[in-house]
């Protein structure tokens, strides 16, 4: 037997939207395979990962601040999928975001405050984590080291800087010797946006950099940019887009939308520097933005989806003793299924017998 | 340092080379089919996982380093099935490899988490092993040492003597040429990624068998990546990725005995020593081999027959 690929003559719209969801119901099923597998039962499993978290407030809620920062990272991975980079050290990114503005939050701690302090984080955030794709970038364009290794390696290179920082020079004096920085002033806190609950200002900005990618991507030459150097390489090289400019333009904008996400994670949900900031937001993201086919709308539809199989996979391992590796392993699972039902988009399958 | 203390480092030195170059030499021959799996870091960790299991279970060190290797077959199967037969992004699948990798690494070594056994038996010749100085380092090495050594003959054989070596090496350079000659692309590159995956598993189970004989979560800690950054290094020669691994095998040793000798420097830093030594080694040869990439024409690009 043989499997044949007929490339379909158009696109159909209707495809590309079932394409994903059809990805994510045969990804429940294997993951409730696994469910069996190990012994626990799948459909209460289901229950618990994908319809509880719908039905009370908190998690609703709980379901935001998780999504913000996969939305955020996916956005910003999004314009380098796109173009056929792969910058897959969000998670460093991410970190060094956390880093970089969490520097304001700890020097201010204690001071006379001031409004100014927030944004500052926040920009310092972006920069932070835009500077350090810069790495990835250079080292690509002058060089031609391969991103891909490169960004992930940073990845280690960053939990380390931040584990350093934080059981070293930044430990909080008073913290009873454990590895956190003090906790930040009010003014160096995302504001809630729910008196007494979880939601807090991030989720606002996530909002308002999808809005501003969206508008960009479909609107701005440089959008146009991005999709024709992703659709028609050879197109675009004899449009005159510069390889280059591109490469170091998608790289920042992926780098500063995880810096970005990074500082609202420490400012908003932790208030404080931690040993780890990230529970994967930045390896996630990548499934968050293939899911959502790459477009500003469907990866925030990715991201709530993705962000339920967190708080789902927390509840599931108290209730149902399921180890939290099961939700990364639904994530691979997941990422596969989108990725297989990807070709069923593009070309027509076949399945010829020997004889064919 | 005595010689004695010599030996002992060196022999650190081979140990944590070792899973580096079966990895590496695994997915070599993949990258010469053409195709790049980035899921080495999740094929290994299964390694580690399912042949800890399996030797703990069976009481078999050679029972479990099978199993962990089959489980790197089974995984990359699942690449092969998507990357090569369905045409999907190779980097994107790679990464959901890795992604799904770790994940059932945990699932499946939850029950063997702080579990002990005794590690791989070493090489024992009467008379060579116990030789002053040299001994134990050339003729004491666990067996997975000789067997990497001997893959990577082996390797270097097939690819420049054979002419399936030949072959294959056709496939990764122009898979169009190649199937106008007739050549089985999907299938050739099949069995390559097979090939790595069963080479991943065996570093994996190497890890969790001989390099520290228990399981724990997250262990491989990047080796998958750097063997990958490997393979890029040794210009995808068989014996430069040996003479490679021994070099970052050196470098995590290094980090390890600085601490010892007490220099005054961050562990974390000392633990960030061998993803920055990659960054660096990946610069250094883009600088020094300017006659441009020797990497596999067709690497990454999906093939497609027009029947």
């Amino acid at each position: 037997m043989r499997i044949d690929l007929e490339p379909r003559p158009k696109a159909s719209r209707t495809r590309e939207i079932v394409a994903p969801v059809a990805a994510l119901l045969v990804a429940i099923l294997i993951g409730g395979l696994v469910v069996k597998l190990l012994g626990k039962p799948p459909l209460q499993a289901f229950r618990v990962y994908f319809i509880d978290p719908l039905t009370e407030g908190w998690s609703l809620q709980e379901l935001a601040v998780k999504a913000s920062p996969l939305v955020l990272i996916a956005v910003g991975l999004s314009f380098c999928f796109r173009a056929n980079l792969w910058n897959i050290g969000a998670e460093g990114q991410f970190i060094a975001g956390g880093l970089f503005g969490g520097w304001l939050g700890i020097v201010t701690h204690g001071g006379s405050g001031g409004a100014w302090i927030l944004p500052a984080m926040l920009l310092l955030g972006a920069l932070g984590g835009l500077l350090y794709a810069m790495l990835p970038a250079v080292l690509k364009i002058w060089l031609g080291v391969s991103e891909i290794l490169t960004s992930l390696m940073l990845v280690y290179v960053a939990q380390l800087g931040l584990d350093y920082m934080v059981r070293g020079p930044w430990r909080d004096p008073m913290g009873f010797n454990f590895p956190v920085t003090v906790n930040f002033d009010a003014d160096a806190t995302l504001p809630l946006l729910v008196e007494g609950g979880r939601l807090h200002a991030g989720v606002a900005v996530t909002l308002a950099v999808l809005a501003v990618a969206a508008l960009v991507l479909s609107r701005t030459l440089f959008g146009f940019e991005v999709r024709l150097v992703g659709d028609a390489p050879k197109a675009a090289r004899f449009a005159g887009f510069s390889d280059r400019r591109l490469t170091v333009t998608v790289f920042a904008i992926s780098g500063a939308c995880a810096g970005l996400a990074g500082i609202s994670e420490v400012a908003g949900q932790i208030g404080q520097l931690q040993p780890s900031i990230s529970p994967g937001y930045g390896f996630t993201a990548i499934t968050v933005a293939f899911l959502g086919r790459l477009s500003p709308f469907g990866i925030l539809i990715a991201g709530l989806v993705l962000a339920l199989t967190y708080i789902g996979g927390e509840a599931a391992q108290v209730a149902l003793k399921l180890p939290l590796d099961m939700t990364m392993a639904f994530q691979g699972i997941l990422l596969m299924c989108v990725l297989g039902a990807d070709v069923f988009t593009r070309y027509r399958i076949r399945l010829v017998g020997r004889s064919g | 340092m005595s010689p004695e203390t010599i030996e002992l480092v060196l022999i650190s030195v081979v140990t944590a080379a070792t899973p580096l170059i079966l990895a590496a030499i695994g997915e070599l021959v993949v990258e010469r089919a053409g195709v790049l799996n980035l899921g080495v870091e999740g094929m290994m960790i299964v390694g580690a996982a399912i042949g800890f299991a399996a030797a703990y279970t069976t009481d078999s060190t050679l029972l479990g380093a099978l199993a962990g290797m089959a489980a790197g077959v089974l995984l990359s199967a699942i690449f092969a099935i998507l990357a090569v037969f369905m045409a999907t992004n190779q980097v994107a699948t790679g990464l959901a490899l890795t992604i799904l990798g770790v994940g059932l690494s945990g699932l499946a070594g939850a029950a063997f988490v702080g579990l002990k056994r005794d590690g791989a038996t070493a090489l024992d010749l009467p008379g060579l092993s116990h030789l002053p100085y040299v001994g134990k380092l050339i003729f004491g090495e666990d067996l997975f040492v000789y067997c990497a050594v001997g893959l990577v003959a082996a390797v270097g054989y097939f690819l420049s003597r054979t002419r399936l070596g030949l072959t294959l090496r056709a496939v990764g350079d122009n898979h169009a040429s190649a199937h106008a000659l007739g050549v089985s692309v999907r299938r050739v590159r099949l069995i390559a990624v097979l090939f790595g995956g069963g080479c991943a598993g065996l570093a994996g189970a190497y890890l969790s068998l001989a390099y520290t004989p228990f399981w724990s979560p997250g262990m491989t800690a990047g080796r998958g990546w750097i063997a990958l950054a490997l393979v890029v290094f040794s210009s995808w020669k068989p014996w430069r990725c040996l003479a490679g691994a021994i070099l970052f095998g050196g470098a995590t040793t290094l980090q390890l005995h600085a601490q010892a000798f007490g220099f005054p420097v961050p562990a974390q830093f000392m633990s960030a020593l061998p993803y920055l030594a990659t960054i660096v080694a990946l610069v250094l040869l883009s600088i020094l081999d300017r006659r441009g990439t020797a990497a596999p024409a067709a690497l990454g690009q999906p093939f497609v027959p027009d029947r």
